[in-house]
């Protein structure tokens, strides 16, 4: 448990968390390694099968990160993310996962301190949290 | 559309705990409209019960298929070569596609993984509410078009009861009293004399009051 290193899935919106993440490194902030993005068109674009599968596939924890309410570039994607995220949440506590490994953030393509700070903080989460129960099982 | 809900997990790993090798089947139909048992519900169910069955230290093989109907005989003769590779079918379909697949496969377990729940269509995205009992006998040619028997907590057949207030049923504030909707339609369309005629009992026999009901096309049975 001690030299646990989570496997974080952070799914970032082109117009906001990535163009942050973008930042971060241009500023050179440090952020934990441990956190994988992929980009995404839109937060909207998120699909409840995308959250499950990275799951599945062994994310100890996941993020979705879309913009500021009120600032998506498509009016709403990022409402609609949201939606889904708190839909997931409940469905990974009926498999038996802490729906906290589960989030929903928002942050604006300036705010790349944010983004290395969020990074941080959901890292430490999830190394609190210990292994994905799925992951642990799995390993076995 | 026949709309349905997916059953809790917990009931679903229940009913496949003793076998290894399921084959979940989802509709293409119906429950794919209602975000119910299509093949996206089909995929998130398999990753669910995958990560369910690792944690409680048990093997699960799962094969997933989506029908284009699950009520129809054709489509149903689609699995037979994924039948024999599996201990027990889970079926998203709606009852009739969880009936069809017991009968055809009798040497197999059949479970629903949905609560089949009522004839509706979509008010707005996410959101079906119930439009149509399949009464046998439809009315909504004399009732502006709206059903006082699925509208209608009590199904009556000659306007409100005394629970009517403001437009809305006594059973909830958020359900709009069918004869309230039926009265405001029939006066936009000029037709308030409909309402003075007297609708006698119904009778539900055509409703299923005599038994389960068939329909057979003479021109089309074979």
């Amino acid at each position: 448990m001690e030299n646990f290193e989570p496997v974080i899935v952070a799914f970032c919106c082109h117009y906001c968390a990535y163009t942050a993440a973008d930042m971060a490194g241009t500023q050179r902030l440090p952020y934990p390694a441990n956190v994988k993005i992929i980009r995404i068109p839109c937060s909207g674009k998120i699909d409840t099968l995308h959250i499950v599968k990275a799951f599945e596939k062994g994310a100890d924890g996941v993020y979705v990160a879309g913009c500021l309410e009120g600032d998506c570039h498509f009016k709403n994607g990022n409402v609609k993310a949201a939606k889904r995220v708190a839909y997931v949440q409940k469905y990974l506590e009926e498999i038996g996962l802490e729906s906290e490994r589960l989030e929903m953030v928002n942050i604006s393509a300036g705010m790349g301190h944010r983004f290395a700070e969020l990074a941080s903080t959901m890292t430490e989460k999830i190394r609190k949290l210990g292994p994905s129960p799925v992951k642990a099982a799995a390993a076995l | 559309m026949i709309t349905a809900e997916r059953k809790p997990l917990e009931e679903i790993i229940e009913y496949i705990k003793p076998f290894k090798r399921i084959l979940l089947l989802g509709c293409n139909e119906c429950v794919t409209v209602c975000s119910a048992g299509g093949r996206k519900e089909v995929g998130l169910l398999a990753s669910g019960l995958q990560m369910a069955r690792l944690k409680s230290g048990t093997d699960i093989e799962i094969q997933q298929h989506t029908l284009e109907r699950q009520c129809d005989p054709e489509y149903v003769e689609e699995i037979v070569s994924m039948i024999d590779g599996a201990d027990a079918v889970l079926s998203m379909a709606c009852g009739c596609g969880v009936q069809q697949l017991a009968m055809r496969y009798k040497e197999i377990p059949v479970f629903p993984a949905v609560n089949t729940k009522f004839m509706g269509a979509s008010e707005r995205q996410g959101v079906w509410a119930e439009r149509c009992q399949g009464c046998g006998d439809c009315l909504l040619g004399i009732t502006g078009g709206i059903c006082p028997i699925s509208r209608c907590a009590k199904q009556l057949m000659n306007g409100p009861c005394g629970g009517s207030t403001t437009g809305k049923c006594e059973i909830s504030e958020d359900v709009d009293c069918a004869w309230q909707l039926i009265w405001d339609r029939l006066k936009a369309l000029g037709l308030t004399e409909r309402y003075l005629d007297i609708m006698p009992a119904k009778d539900w026999r055509s409703g299923g009051g005599s038994g389960p009901r068939k329909i057979i096309r003479e021109d089309l049975a074979e």
